[in-house]
């Protein structure tokens, strides 16, 4: 039998929720979005300036305030929510105590401290040296120290996970395997490790340099190891967000996995191939062979973009079969127009899952080809293609999560009902074209992390095309959109922690958050003769013909450029 | 439910669904395609990059391209006289990033091929170039030859696209492609 802890029964799910977990989760989530909030207006204030007509900061802010974006949202907002996450899926979903609470804490101020100071080092005006950092360009030491601080923190509380989860199967908390949505999560953590253990290596010599106690960091090993963290913090992400997909469409329609094992096995190659892929950033650098950038760019011939189109069947497919088991049989789509669009967890998985598809994975792909890279590589491409993934994807999950951390966790109400409803389509929308229309001005050649696109002081003159300019202005506008969808966001989480309605019991039966189909729904899935999805069957048809024909289509591009060798 | 333990215990051993095994089929068989397409480009494609690359220091290759600039230069440019440098066809050509610009101009003959030198003198360039949309990065300490053969004449400028400091965007370099 378990053992006891401080805990109280939640009325909505009957689980037990750790006292010590419910608090980490509520401060890892919050801190969360205070730096979404912070570094999403910075973001603004770079779209803006990157929009032609309004040009707004001047040089030295417009790159003070990338840095600033990339890492307040890279980093800091994304790695907190995980941390929440994390205690989420092991401590409240195993049913169990968090592991060693004053370690969690210990993390969670080291993160924050960490991200406090590489704030202040940016704001500073030293460290403008972009989220990248790459040598020999330097920073302030206390850049370099705020990230290493802010890592050893995140490693830590990836290790409370793990050691709740030893906790949970010791003290039998649950029955048989963990949850799938755990088993993600121990996927995003294990990635996590392997993420901070590259960081450490090249951050703390960086560190070491910046004052002045190494002479000097080879450019390209900096960037090989480099990108070891920071493509992989990325694989982080994917491995956490498809976890939510998984959380979000079985807490809002009732769904279960299609396979267990199918969707388990793509989590282990998640787990396998992830981690490698430093190469999609190294595609056109000196120095690296062919043999090398073609297996390390196809993270070993495609196995990880294999699980990423594996879950991209089964969560339309878990929420297709769980709508048909709901009584959401008629025709094709039936099912899918009869979704609940109108609750922000439902609609922002949903859209989520579709971009980051068809715009974010997709990209990806074209993008990590080995030749094809030439085409794009540091152009505001690779920028729209992160958007798919970061913006649309992983926030955009993220956002939709909340909407039942704060009912479950939080206990409370959300307020404001109706901007609830529409803001994963203002923010989705917002996300969704900046990705599009930086995907299209690199297509045209446009720099990323580029101040000044009309050249006005440079000493030789040069020109983007027209549909460059018209595409960094509409760039804007769906900038705006997207930070209105992001306000939106953050006031409806503050508000609704601190001035929703608390959530009792008697709320818990009235109003449920959690679908409530019952067992019946729930047990007859799986099995062949079962599983008839032909909504799900075309959506993968559809996102298959795209993928090949966009990917194709970047062939012919390539073919006309001057020949290379 | 994904929240919840597998129902069944012994999940591993569910069958698949025929869906199922169709699409991980399907997707494991686009992998294969997109995997040896890269490898039949290096076979048969006329856009790859190249692979020779060299340690060197700024200086010395300073030095080179000093060299090759005083040999080959035809005309200097704009205000401040930036020399326009023609290499001879199938020869090599030089080109170095700093901060922050491109040096020296290159004029190249259409049709023709060139080894061309790529190195930076201080910090990490992009090599951008416009509108023929080919893009490398440039390294300080290692000089990447790759040998291109311009099929398009016109004015081509070359953009810096690695972030380089406060003068990034000011980074601008050219190449004539003559008849």
């Amino acid at each position: 039998m378990a053992t006891t802890f401080a805990h109280r029964v939640c009325p909505d799910t009957g689980l037990k929720v750790c006292r010590n977990a419910e608090a980490l989760i509520k401060a890892n989530a919050v801190v969360a979005i205070v730096f979404l909030a912070i570094g999403g207006l910075f973001g603004l204030l770079v779209a803006l300036t990157r929009w032609p007509a309004v040009h707004i900061l001047p040089a030295d802010l417009f790159y003070l305030a990338l840095t600033a974006h990339g890492a307040d949202i890279l980093i800091f907002w994304i790695i907190f929510f995980e941390i929440a996450i994390l205690y989420f899926a092991s401590a409240v979903l195993l049913n169990c105590r968090l592991a060693t609470p004053r370690f969690a804490w210990l993390a969670f101020a080291l993160m924050l401290v960490g991200a406090l100071m590489g704030n202040v080092a940016v704001l500073q005006g030293e460290s403008s040296v972009m989220f990248t950092s790459y040598v020999p360009m330097q920073a302030a030491p206390h850049f370099y120290l705020g990230l290493i601080l802010f890592a050893v923190g995140a490693l830590i509380a990836v290790f409370v996970f793990f050691g709740t989860l030893v906790v949970a199967h010791q003290e039998k908390t649950y029955e048989g395997s963990i949850p799938l949505v755990t088993f993600g999560a121990v996927a995003a953590a294990i990635i996590a490790v392997y993420t901070i253990a590259s960081g450490a290596i090249i951050l703390i010599p960086t560190f070491l340099w910046s004052v002045g106690l190494i002479g000097e960091i080879d450019t390209l090993t900096y960037r090989v190891v480099w990108w070891g963290l920071g493509h992989s913090s990325q694989q982080i992400n994917v491995a956490a967000h498809v976890a939510v997909w998984y959380a979000i469409a079985a807490l809002t329609v009732g769904s279960k996995p299609l396979s267990e094992k199918v969707s388990r096995m793509a989590f282990l190659l998640y787990i396998a191939f992830l981690p490698i892929a430093s190469a999609h950033h190294l595609l056109t650098d000196p120095g690296l062979s062919s043999e090398f950038k073609i297996f390390n760019t196809s993270y070993a011939i495609y196995l990880a973009v294999l699980a990423s189109m594996i879950h991209g069947m089964s969560v339309p497919g878990a929420i297709e079969a769980a709508q048909r088991r709901n009584g959401f049989t008629q025709g094709v789509f039936g099912w899918l127009r009869n979704a609940p669009w109108g609750n922000p967890a439902f609609s922002g998985m949903f859209l989520s899952v579709v971009m980051f598809g068809f715009v974010g994975g997709i990209s990806g792909v074209v993008l990590g080809t080995e030749q094809l890279n030439l085409l794009m590589h540091n152009t505001l491409y690779v920028t729209g293609h992160f958007h798919g993934t970061v913006a649309a994807g992983t926030t955009l999950a993220f956002m939709a999560i909340t909407y039942l951390v704060i009912p479950l966790i939080f206990r409370r109400e959300l307020i404001l009902k109706r901007w609830c409803k529409w803001q994963p389509y203002l923010f989705g929308i917002g996300t969704f074209g900046i990705s599009m229309l930086m995907m299209g001005a690199g297509t045209l050649g446009v720099s990323r992390r580029h101040w000044d696109m009309t050249f006005s002081d440079a000493t030789l003159s040069f020109d983007y095309p027209p549909a460059a300019f018209l595409m960094m202005g509409l760039n804007g506008i769906f900038a705006v959109l997207a930070t209105i969808g992001g306000i939106m966001f953050v006031v409806i989480v503050v508000g609704s922690v601190l001035a929703g309605k608390s959530r009792d019991a008697e709320a818990a039966k009235t109003s449920p958050i959690i679908f409530q189909g019952g067992g019946a729904t729930i047990a007859g899935h799986g099995g062949e003769a079962t599983l008839k999805l032909p909504g799900t069957v075309t959506l993968v048809t559809v996102f298959f013909i795209s993928f090949v024909l966009y990917y194709f289509v970047n062939w012919k591009f390539l073919s006309e450029v001057w020949p290379l060798s | 439910m994904a929240v919840t333990p597998p129902q069944d215990r012994l999940w591993w051993k569910e069958p698949l669904a025929r869906m199922e095994i169709t699409w991980i089929s399907i997707a494991f068989v686009w992998g294969l395609v997109m995997f040896f397409t890269m490898v039949y480009w290096h076979i048969d494609g006329k856009q790859n990059l190249s692979n020779e690359a060299y340690r060197i220091s700024p200086d010395a290759f300073a030095e080179k391209v000093e060299v090759f600039a005083d040999e080959y230069t035809v005309r200097e440019e704009g205000e401040t006289g930036i020399p326009v440098v023609r290499p001879p066809a199938g020869g090599d050509a030089y080109m170095l990033g700093r901060l922050w610009d491109w040096w020296p101009i290159l004029e190249l003959k259409k049709g023709e091929s060139y080894r061309l030198h790529l190195s930076s003198l201080d910090w990490m360039h992009g090599f951008s170039l416009q509108p023929a949309n080919i893009n490398i990065q440039v390294h300080p300490n290692y000089e990447m030859v790759l040998t291109i053969t311009p099929d398009k004449a016109g004015v081509y400028s070359v953009v810096c696209n690695e972030f380089c400091g406060i003068g990034h965007h000011q980074m601008v370099g050219r190449i004539y492609v003559t008849e």
